[in-house]
C-alpha cells in the first residue's frame, strides 16, 4: 500500500472516530460516570442588567508590550512597576525555581513557561505543552509540579533543562473531572506536601465529597487526603511564616446580589475544618437555596472580607525586605476582578495585615488600577515575591509579568 | 450501520480527501489557504456539508479563539490542525475577521414541528442560554453566533461538551449542559438551527 | 464505539468507590420532574426551593380560627420588665389585629382573616365585646376621627359615621374609596389618620418579590371624604404600622422584608418618612444594603433610602406607635413600641414580641430591644402573636394577639387597672 493511501486511510479512520465518539488523541476523560450533575443555577435573575453580566473571557494573545497598561496602574508613594515578562498568553500562576527560573501557568490555553535571564537577556520559553489547565505550579529540589484538571505531574531538573524540557511525569491522577472551577492551585507546604484545591464542580450546589477541598499529597503522590473542606474555589494559598498556619482566598458563589457574598480570606487552625460551602457565606449568610435549617455557628467564618466578586485569587505572605517594615509578613492578593456585578469591584493588588496572632488588623488596596471606565484593561492573577523582595503579579488579560520594587530596588536586568 | 449512516460515512471520507488535496504548507499564505477553508465551510457562510459548521457572521473573538485551539492542539478535530498549522497570531486575526463578515446562515426551508420548537423555547428560558448566546443567538465576543447554524453540527457540540470530549475555551458550556438530556439536545439543535 | 463504551465502563467501576460517596452526599437527582401544580400568583411559597427538606418546613403559620378561652390565655408565658404588669382587657375576637380607640373609650379591632370588626365597650369599668360590623372582606385597618369610625377592607375603605350611636346595631360602613387593587397578597391594610387629617393606608407588593405597577408597593393618603388620593411614599413590601412622631409629625413605618432569600435576610426595616416622594428599595433593593437577587442586577442601594433600623429577620415587624404617655418610667416616653408578629420564613424563628426601639434626638435610632416578650417560646413555637400596639389615656398601652383572639393590656406601677 502506497504511503499516500495509507495517510488518506489513517485521516480517514481519524475523522470517522470523530463522529463515532472514540476519543481523539489529545484526549480528555468522560465526565466521571454515577456523579450527579448539578442542576443549572436556580432562580437566574432575568432582569436586562443580569442578562448583561457573564464570565470574561482571557484574551487569546498576549498583549504587544507598548500596550501594556503599565501607565494606568497606581501603586503607594515609592513603588514602582515595570515589566518583567511579556508574550505569555493566559499568564496565572507563579512559581520560582531554586536558580531563579520564573515558571507561569495557564487556565484556559495548554502551556507552561519558563522565564530565565540568559546571556543578558530575559527569555520566555515553553518547557510543557498541550495540557490540561495547567494552572498549579510547585517546585522542590530542582523539581516543577504541574498541577493541571485532573491530574499532578512533574518535571525533574527542569532549570537545568529549559532548552530541551523532559516530558512530564504523572505522579497523581485522582481528581474529579470537571469544567466548572476544575482548574487548581498548588503549593509545596512547610510540611513538604503539595496542597492542591478542589473546586466545586458549579456556581451552586451540594459538592461530591472529592470536591470543595484543599486536598494534600506526598511529593510522589501518595498520601493525598483532604485538609480542610467546605470551601467553593481556592486559587490562591500560602503559609502564615511564623504560625506556619494555611491562609487562603476563596470566591464566593455567584447570582445572589450585586452586593453579596464578599469572597474571603480563610486561616485555618486545624485540620479538617469547614469552611461552609455551599450553606453559610462570608460566614454569616445562609444560602438562599441550602441555608435552610443550617446555622452559620457550625462553620468556620472568613478572617477578612475581600468585596463582593471581587475575585480574589493568588496570594501570598511577603517577608521580603525590600519593601517598608508595615508590609512584613502582609499578605498580598490578587483580586482578579468580578464579572458578576454591574459595576465592576477588584482588578487590583490587595494588601491585609496580620496582628501578630495571626487575626487581621486591617486590609487595603495596593495596587490598583486594572479597571479603568467599568472595564478590564489588565487582571491580576497571582503575586509571588523574588529573592530580592521585589514582588511579581502575572496578568492573565494581558498575557504578561510585572515586577514591582520600592525604593533603590534595581529594575532587573534584561 | 443504516444507510443513513453508510452514506454520512462516505461523504465525510470524500470531504476530507477533498480537503485535504490542498494541504498546505506552513509557507501558504491566509489568502491562499481561505479556497480550502470555504470548499469545507461553503462560499457564503453557509456549510451544505454534514457536521462541518457553517461560519457566516461568526463572532471574531471566538473565531480566533477556536482557530487559536486548532492551532495549539487544544481542540484536537482533524483536518482543523492542519488548517490551522503554522499560522502567525496576525492570520488567526485576519481569518478571523474575513469570517466574521461572511454572510449570516440562513434556517433551512420547509415545515416545521411546532411542538419541538415550543419545547426547545421553554429549555432556552430555562437555562438562560440567550443570556449569553443573545435574545437572537447572534453570540458576543467568546460566545458564538449559533442562529441557524447545521443542526447536525450543533447537536454534536452539544453532545461534545456534554461528554467533555470537546474541549471549551473555558468552562461554561461544560457547565450549562449538565443537566440537559440528550433528548433536549436534539431538540435545541432542531430549535436553533431554525431560528427566524 | 464498542472500545469507548468498554473503557466508560472500566473508568465507573474504577470510580465506584468514589462515586457511591458522591451520590450519598448529592441531593436527589433532579431529573425530568412530574409537572407539579402551578402556584397562584402572589403565593408566599414562590422562591421556595426545591428538593429541601428544611425549607419545606417553612410556610406561614396559620392563625387557629377561634378565639381563646379568657381563662387559657397564655398571661402566665408573657414576661415583661420589672415593674409592668399584663392582664386581659378583652378576649374572644377570633383574629385580633389592629386597634383604635375612639373619643368615649371604645377600642375597634379590625380583623385579617375574618369578616368582623369588633368594638370592645368600657362602661363603668365593665367591658364588652361586640361584634360591630361583619361581613366585610379583610377588614384590617381600623382608624377614628370626630365619631367616625373608618374602615379599611382589601380594596376598600368605608365609614360609619357617629359609630358611637350604632354599636348595638350592625352598622353598615359606606364606601368612601375603593380605587384599590385586589390582589391578595400584602393586600390587607394598616389605617391612620395622620396630623394632616388625612387618612393614610398602603397598597402592598402583590407578591413576596414581583416588580409591580404604579399603583402598588406605595403608602397613599386620601381626604376623610375619600378625595384627593395620593401616593406618599414608594419601595415598599408590606407595612402594617405606621406612626407619626408626636415631636416633629415625621412618619415612621415598618416594612416586612422578602421570604426566600436567607434564614437570617433581610431584616425587616423601621422607615422614616423625611418628604413625599421617597422610595425604599423594594424590590430592588432589601434593608438598605442588599441588591435583591432577583431585581437588584443593575441597582444600587444608594438610589433608595434605608431603613433607620433593622428589626430582626422575618421578625414581622407589624403594628408600632410613639409611646405618649407619661405611665412608663421616662425611657420609654417618646420612643416607639413595636409590635413584631414573629418569623415563619425562618427555621429557628424570630420575634414574637414587643420591641422598645429608642430614639436618638434628631430622629435617628439609639437601639432596638425586647420589650414584652414570651409570644414565641423556647421550644420555638407560638402561644401568641402580636399585632398592634395603642396608647390609652391612662398611659397603659393596649396589645392585640390575633393567635388568641384577644387584647392586652400593659400597665407600670401601682395603678390598677378598671375592675372587670
Amino acid at each position: 500500500m502506497s504511503i499516500a493511501r495509507v495517510r488518506m486511510g489513517l485521516v480517514v479512520a481519524v475523522a470517522l472516530g470523530l463522529i463515532y465518539g472514540v476519543a481523539p488523541a489529545a484526549a480528555q476523560l468522560p465526565n466521571t460516570p454515577g456523579a450527579t450533575p448539578p442542576p443549572p443555577t436556580p432562580n437566574m435573575p432575568t432582569s436586562e442588567a443580569a442578562t448583561k453580566l457573564k464570565g470574561i473571557a482571557a484574551p487569546p494573545f498576549a498583549a504587544a508590550p507598548d500596550k501594556l497598561p503599565l501607565a494606568q496602574l497606581k501603586l503607594p508613594k515609592g513603588f514602582k512597576i515595570e515589566v518583567y515578562a511579556n508574550g505569555i498568553p493566559d499568564a496565572r500562576s507563579l512559581r520560582i525555581g531554586d536558580k531563579g527560573t520564573l515558571f507561569v501557568g495557564n487556565r484556559v490555553q495548554d502551556k507552561v513557561y519558563a522565564v530565565v535571564d540568559r546571556n543578558g537577556k530575559r527569555e520566555v520559553k515553553v518547557i510543557a505543552s498541550g495540557l490540561d489547565r495547567p494552572n498549579g505550579l510547585a517546585f522542590k529540589d530542582g523539581t516543577l509540579y504541574i498541577a493541571e484538571g485532573t491530574k499532578i505531574s512533574k518535571l525533574e531538573k527542569i532549570e537545568d533543562n529549559l532548552d530541551n524540557p523532559p516530558k512530564p511525569v504523572v505522579i497523581y491522577s485522582d481528581f474529579p473531572n470537571h469544567q466548572a472551577h476544575g482548574w487548581k492551585f498548588m503549593a509545596l507546604g512547610p510540611d513538604n506536601k503539595l496542597y492542591v484545591n478542589v473546586g466545586a464542580p458549579c456556581n451552586i450546589c451540594i459538592p461530591p465529597d472529592a470536591n470543595s477541598q484543599i486536598r494534600r499529597l506526598n511529593l510522589d503522590g501518595t498520601g493525598a487526603e483532604p485538609y480542610i473542606r467546605g470551601n467553593r474555589n481556592s486559587v490562591g494559598f500560602d503559609w502564615n511564616p511564623t504560625t506556619k498556619e494555611l491562609y487562603f482566598t476563596d470566591n464566593g458563589r455567584d447570582w445572589m446580589s450585586e452586593e453579596l457574598p464578599n469572597d474571603e480570606l480563610n486561616r485555618v487552625t486545624k485540620m479538617g475544618q469547614n469552611f461552609g460551602y455551599p450553606y453559610c457565606h462570608q460566614g454569616n449568610i445562609l444560602d438562599p437555596q441550602y441555608g435552610w435549617g443550617r446555622s452559620c455557628s457550625d462553620f468556620v467564618p472568613p478572617v477578612a472580607l475581600l468585596g463582593p466578586h471581587a475575585a480574589a485569587l493568588g496570594m501570598r505572605f511577603y517577608t521580603g525586605s525590600m519593601f517598608p517594615a508595615k508590609y512584613h509578613d502582609a499578605i498580598f492578593i490578587a483580586r482578579h476582578g468580578s464579572w458578576n456585578k454591574t459595576n465592576k469591584i477588584g482588578g487590583d493588588i490587595y494588601v491585609v495585615y496580620l496582628n501578630k496572632d495571626g487575626t487581621v488588623k486591617s486590609q487595603e488596596s495596593f495596587m490598583t488600577g486594572f479597571i479603568r471606565d467599568n472595564n478590564y484593561i489588565g487582571r491580576p492573577v497571582d503575586v509571588q515575591p523574588m529573592k530580592d523582595g521585589s514582588l511579581l503579579v502575572s496578568d492573565d488579560y494581558e498575557g504578561a509579568v510585572y515586577r514591582i520594587t520600592y525604593g533603590n530596588g534595581k529594575v532587573a536586568s534584561q | 450501520m443504516t444507510d443513513k449512516g453508510r452514506l454520512v460515512r462516505k461523504s465525510i471520507a470524500v470531504l476530507t480527501l477533498g480537503c485535504l488535496t490542498a494541504l498546505p504548507a506552513s509557507a501558504q499564505t491566509v489568502k491562499e489557504r481561505l479556497p480550502t477553508c470555504l470548499a469545507c465551510h461553503g462560499e457564503n457562510g453557509q456549510s451544505k456539508n454534514p457536521e462541518v459548521p457553517s461560519l457566516g457572521a461568526q463572532q471574531v473573538f471566538y473565531v480566533t479563539v477556536q482557530l487559536l485551539m486548532f492551532r495549539e492542539r487544544m481542540r484536537v478535530v482533524d483536518p482543523m490542525n492542519d488548517m490551522a498549522k503554522g499560522l502567525s497570531d496576525d492570520d488567526l486575526r485576519s481569518l478571523a475577521d474575513f469570517i466574521s463578515k461572511l454572510p449570516a446562515p440562513q434556517p433551512p426551508d420547509g415545515p416545521v414541528d411546532n411542538a419541538r420548537i415550543e419545547r426547545a423555547r421553554t429549555l432556552v428560558e430555562k437555562n438562560h442560554c440567550n443570556i449569553c448566546h443573545t435574545a437572537t443567538f447572534a453570540g458576543q465576543e467568546n460566545v458564538p453566533h449559533i442562529a441557524d447554524q447545521r443542526e447536525d453540527y450543533l447537536i454534536k457540540a452539544l453532545r461534545g461538551y456534554k461528554d467533555n470530549s470537546r474541549r471549551g475555551y473555558d468552562a461554561a458550556m461544560a457547565d450549562v449542559i449538565e443537566p440537559i438530556t440528550d433528548a433536549q439536545i436534539l431538540d435545541l439543535a432542531y430549535y436553533i438551527a431554525r431560528v427566524k | 464505539m464498542v472500545r469507548y463504551q468498554s473503557a466508560g465502563l472500566l473508568l465507573a467501576g474504577a470510580l465506584s468507590l468514589l462515586a457511591t460517596t458522591a451520590l450519598a452526599q448529592q441531593q436527589a437527582t433532579p431529573a425530568q420532574p412530574p409537572a407539579a401544580a402551578a402556584l397562584p400568583p402572589g403565593s408566599p411559597l414562590i422562591g421556595r426551593p426545591d428538593n429541601n427538606p428544611a425549607a419545606a418546613k417553612l410556610a406561614p403559620v396559620p392563625s387557629p380560627p377561634l378565639a381563646t378561652a379568657a381563662d387559657k390565655l397564655p398571661l402566665d408565658k408573657l414576661k415583661a420588665p420589672k415593674g409592668f404588669e399584663i392582664e386581659v382587657y378583652a378576649s374572644g375576637m377570633p383574629n385580633a389585629r389592629s386597634m383604635v380607640l375612639d373619643d368615649k373609650g371604645t377600642v375597634f379591632v379590625g380583623s385579617r382573616l375574618q369578616d368582623k370588626v369588633y368594638a370592645i365597650t368600657n362602661k363603668n369599668g365593665k367591658r364588652e365585646v361586640k361584634v360591630l360590623v361583619s361581613g366585610l372582606y379583610r377588614p384590617n385597618g381600623v382608624a377614628f376621627k370626630n365619631g367616625t369610625l373608618y374602615i379599611a377592607e382589601l380594596s376598600q375603605i368605608s365609614k360609619i359615621d357617629n359609630v358611637e350611636d350604632k354599636l348595638d346595631s350592625s352598622p353598615k360602613p359606606t364606601v368612601i374609596y375603593n380605587d384599590l387593587p385586589k390582589d391578595e397578597a400584602h393586600g390587607w391594610k394598616y389605617l391612620a389618620i395622620g396630623p394632616d387629617n388625612k387618612l393614610y393606608f398602603e397598597v402592598g407588593q402583590p407578591g413576596n418579590n414581583v416588580l409591580h405597577d404604579s399603583a402598588h408597593g406605595q403608602l397613599r393618603r386620601i381626604n376623610l371624604d375619600g378625595s384627593g388620593a395620593e401616593v406618599i411614599a414608594f419601595g415598599i413590601r408590606n407595612t402594617v404600622g405606621f406612626d407619626w412622631n408626636p415631636k416633629n409629625k415625621e412618619l415612621y413605618f415598618t416594612d416586612n422584608g422578602r421570604d426566600w432569600l436567607s434564614e437570617d435576610l433581610p431584616n425587616d426595616e423601621l422607615n422614616r418618612i423625611t418628604k413625599i416622594g421617597q422610595d425604599f428599595g423594594a424590590p430592588y433593593c432589601y434593608q438598605g444594603d442588599i441588591p435583591d437577587p432577583d431585581f437588584g442586577w443593575g441597582h444600587s442601594c444608594s438610589e433608595f433610602v434605608p431603613p433607620v433600623a433593622l428589626m430582626g429577620p422575618h421578625a414581622a415587624a407589624l403594628g408600632m406607635k410613639f409611646y405618649t404617655g407619661t405611665m412608663f418610667p421616662a425611657e420609654y416616653r417618646g420612643q416607639i413600641l413595636v409590635a413584631r408578629h414573629g418569623s415563619w420564613n425562618k427555621t429557628k424563628k424570630f420575634g414574637g414580641d414587643i420591641a422598645l426601639v429608642k430614639l436618638n434626638k434628631d430622629g435617628t435610632v439609639k437601639s432596638v430591644e425586647p420589650f414584652i416578650t414570651g409570644f414565641l417560646q423556647p421550644d420555638n413555637n407560638y402561644v401568641a402573636r402580636p399585632v398592634d400596639v395603642m396608647n390609652m389615656p391612662d398611659g397603659s398601652i393596649l396589645v392585640s394577639d390575633d393567635w388568641n383572639g384577644a387584647v392586652y393590656r400593659v400597665s407600670y406601677g401601682s395603678k390598677k387597672t378598671a375592675e372587670r
